[in-house]
């Protein structure tokens, strides 16, 4: 398995392709925050309207973390789409290519070769996370500063102090990774299906958008099915940046509101992880290789 | 010993029968020519021998175990190519050897790979990318693959497609010294007889997915029955008297000229009945190869 | 209606004097703060607003003669009235640019407390009139209601400690009234997120506080104006 590992880390690795992922990071958080580097104030006016016709926020509002925040905000919605171009190849790729015949003869199991894969897929998914993290989180750290989070949500604001949020981040990446490796596992499972590399990648994306889309409408009829959907739950993250407050309406350092809610949407991204993957895996297995 | 055991193989695509009801046995350090036209179903046997297709029915024994339950013991000792040389076109040579090195349990060292290289003539362009090699590298590339860690059995799908003359000739050599002088088995397919002749010890013959013989080539090709071509003073003529005439069970049906699969002391009587039909002789050529072979018996079946 | 006339017949005589009219009581409270010239005190600041979370911060609380007051989080955002915190007693009275309408006694918490109203003199003073509640044994003032031009009314209320002798409270609470807040989802990218939770939190209060609890002071040390 090791084997079949390294064997696809540096085939992926070597490919012009996965470096489309990284670029396209980099390019669009380097140009996001070039502008909030340049006329963040006017952005930070803008979000602050209602609140400074009543108080006086004073302090570094745009700093590292809020920037870090409003990136995965605008990020992780399109980051699936990059993961989708390299996991739902991973299969498909290799049997429009014509090389899976030649991996499916080597004295490995399908399924050891399907689960190889799909690691190799994950530790890619989570290297290209990491890039993101380092690219959103710290180097925003660096040009900004850091102070305390001031969130504005839709309904309230969350203030969060500078030396608790680091963690929240943490946690808020790990989260991540799970939404991330659902995509990938959706990715592998419509690779295992196909055989061509098209197909795959625009219909993993085409679900994504599609998933979203129910998730995001809040039409009755929809949100029976809403729960058990992985793109329901693959933005709560955010709750990493929610927190308790006591009777006395003060904050509590250190607390998240709704811990019970990062758990089902953890629950739920497993299980799908696990259900798109074994089903690939039985797919893969039942397959006559033409290609 | 016998190296691959195929007992009654069927395989089924919905209403297709790609192989039907197919058996047959290598034992080791036989050079097994698997004979067949595009379709018949050479590509779908070999597949099924590497597990990458299911067997509708029927067992696949290969060193004594099934397929199916030492799969990975099995592939171990299996060195392939199949059909077309596809590989990593962003990969070099040396790229793929050492990749593939990985996926074995046996120590492949660098000298191994670098042997392997020399061996299918790509030592100079081990470090270019695989999408600037033309098809016969490629085909080369793959044999190195196959080759790679020493497997007692090789098999080995239309190996000289897309080789120049002297590739042809390099892997019909290189196949040759594998098995006479390291001993090992090797199922060679290929729609090109003549190559299968020059290198083949036994030979099967598939068509439609069925065996149509199969044995050693000295046996199959019997020295007592020659097959002949006829060139006669007026060949349609000729043809008629000989439909008329006994000498019908010999004639082999082929779109132009007379051929005739004849046990070669009837020939001068063949001679004489048509010289007295009035029709002269002007040459009888022998055709007794293995290609005259396969066509006379497709031919029949067609 | 009688209120109104008393009102603008003091103002009468107010314009017939030369200087503020100043009142014996906010003389004396006065006279108190003139005890310090500047402070630098340490305290935790709370914000009370129905769609802030905020936790309790640590503030320094600076101040200098007349009117120059600082509040500053340590190393953090800090969320303040806008506008009111400049709006403490000492500002108020350290310009000596009002009249001084003594209206009554109204009871607060207990105590029987004097109710003095504060018209400015100075049309370029920001406040439009102030309301100051104070206890005339100990000359202390519990309780502001102060009007401004531009940004509404601002309640502050205090309370005594161990500073009570130099007129400085132990805890400050800033009152003012809060405006709806709402980002459209598309700025937040919360998109379904029809929480219970979140619906909560729709403001029904309007009302808002900042209170600062002080734990100590350190008075008359010398304050640079830089620090403002």
């Amino acid at each position: 398995m090791k084997s079949i590992i390294s064997f696809e880390l540096y085939k992926i690795f070597r490919r012009p392709r996965t470096y489309i992922a990284f670029g396209a990071i980099a390019a669009l958080i380097i140009v996001i925050q070039f502008g909030l580097k340049i006329d963040g104030k006017s952005y930070s006016d803008f979000l602050m309207k209602d609140i400074n016709d009543t108080l006086t926020v004073d302090g570094n509002v745009l700093n590292g973390y809020l920037i870090c925040y409003i990136l995965l905000q605008l990020l992780l919605v399109h980051v699936p789409l990059l993961v989708a171009l390299i996991a739902a190849d991973m299969l498909s790729g290799e049997a429009n290519l014509g090389t899976l015949r030649l991996l499916f003869s080597t004295p490995f199991t399908r399924t050891q070769w399907v689960l190889g894969k799909f690691i190799a897929a994950s530790i890619y998914t989570i290297v290209l996370l990491i890039w993101l993290a380092f690219l959103a989180l710290f180097v925003s750290m660096w040009v900004f500063g850091t102070d305390d989070l001031f969130l504005m949500k839709s309904n309230y604001v969350v203030l969060i102090e500078k030396n608790d949020v680091l963690w929240r981040y943490v946690g808020a990446f790990v989260f991540a990774s799970f939404s991330l490796l659902t995509v990938t596992s959706l990715g592998f499972l419509m690779s295992s299906i196909a055989n061509n590399s098209i197909g795959p990648i625009v219909g993993t994306m085409s679900a994504i958008v599609f998933f979203t889309i129910l998730s995001t409408l809040n039409i009755p009829l929809f949100s029976i099915i809403k729960p058990y959907l992985f793109t329901t739950h693959m933005n709560n993250w955010k709750e990493f940046f929610d927190i308790q407050v006591n009777d006395n309406n003060e904050a509590i350092t250190g607390s998240i509101l709704n811990v019970a809610k990062i758990k089902t949407s953890l629950m739920v991204l497993s299980a799908h992880i696990v259900l798109f993957v074994s089903a690939a895996v039985l797919i893969t297995k039942k397959k006559d290789i033409l290609s | 010993m016998s190296v691959i055991q195929v007992n009654n193989v069927s395989k089924h695509f919905g209403s297709l029968k790609a192989v039907d009801g197919l058996s047959f046995e290598v034992q080791a350090g036989q050079v097994y020519g698997f004979l067949g036209q595009n379709g018949s179903g050479k590509s779908t046997t070999i597949r099924m021998l590497l597990s990458l297709i299911h067997p509708t029915s029927g067992s696949i024994e290969i060193f004594g175990h099934t397929i199916q339950s030492n799969r990975n013991k099995v592939l171990e000792e299996i060195g392939a190519i199949i059909e077309r040389p596809d590989l990593y076109p962003y990969l070099s040579a040396k790229e793929h050897l050492q990749l593939f090195a990985k996926l074995r349990s046996k120590k492949i060292t660098p000298a191994t790979i670098e042997e392997t290289l020399i061996k299918v003539g790509l030592q100079d362009r081990a470090k270019d990318k695989v999408q600037t090699f033309s098809l016969g590298m490629k085909q080369r590339l793959g044999i190195g693959i196959a080759l790679l860690h020493n497997p007692s059995l090789i098999i080995l799908d239309e190996p000289t497609n897309g080789l120049d003359p002297q590739g042809i000739s390099d892997i019909r050599n290189l196949i040759q010294r594998l098995a006479k002088e390291e001993g090992k088995t090797i199922l060679v397919s290929s729609h090109i007889l003549s190559e299968i002749e020059q290198m083949a010890s036994h030979i099967l013959i598939l068509h439609k997915g069925k065996k149509l013989a199969e044995g050693p080539i000295q046996t199959l090709l019997d020295p007592n029955k020659m097959i002949v071509h006829l060139k006669t003073t007026n060949d349609p003529q000729a043809l008629q008297i000989i439909l008329s005439g006994s000498f019908s069970n010999y004639l082999l049906k082929r779109q132009e000229g007379i051929y005739l699969s004849i046990p070669h002391f009837e020939i001068p009587l063949l001679n004489e009945f048509l010289v007295n039909a009035g029709v002269g002789l002007i040459n009888v050529e022998s055709k007794n190869s293995l290609e005259d072979y396969f066509l006379q018996l497709t031919s029949n079946t067609n | 209606m009688k209120k109104k006339y008393a009102i603008a017949i003091l103002l009468f005589f107010c314009f017939q004097a030369t200087h503020a009219q100043t009142d014996p009581l906010i003389e004396k409270v006065s006279q108190k703060l003139a005890l310090v010239n500047d402070y630098v005190a340490e305290g935790t600041m709370k914000t009370n607003v129905s769609f802030i979370k905020a936790s309790l911060g640590k503030v320094k609380v600076y101040f200098k003669k007349p009117n120059l007051l600082k509040i500053k989080k340590e190393g953090g955002i800090s969320l303040l009235p806008k506008g009111g915190v400049s709006l403490t007693i000492n500002s108020l009275l350290n310009t000596k640019q009002y009249i001084a309408i003594p209206m009554g006694v109204q009871p607060f918490k207990g105590k029987a407390l004097n109710v003095v109203k504060l018209v400015p003199s100075d049309e370029k003073l920001d406040w439009v009139i102030s309301t100051l509640w104070i206890d005339p044994s100990t000359a202390l003032v519990y309780k502001t209601f102060t009007t401004t031009k531009d940004n509404g009314s601002y309640e502050i209320t205090m309370e005594y400690g161990s500073y009570a002798d130099l007129g400085l409270p132990s805890k400050i609470i800033f009152s003012f009234n809060t405006k709806d807040y709402k980002l459209p989802n598309g700025i937040t990218l919360e998109f379904g997120d029809d929480d219970a939770a979140a619906k909560q939190n729709a403001m029904k209060n309007k009302k808002g506080t900042v209170e600062i609890t002080y734990t100590n002071y350190i008075v008359n040390k010398g304050l640079s104006n830089s620090m403002f």
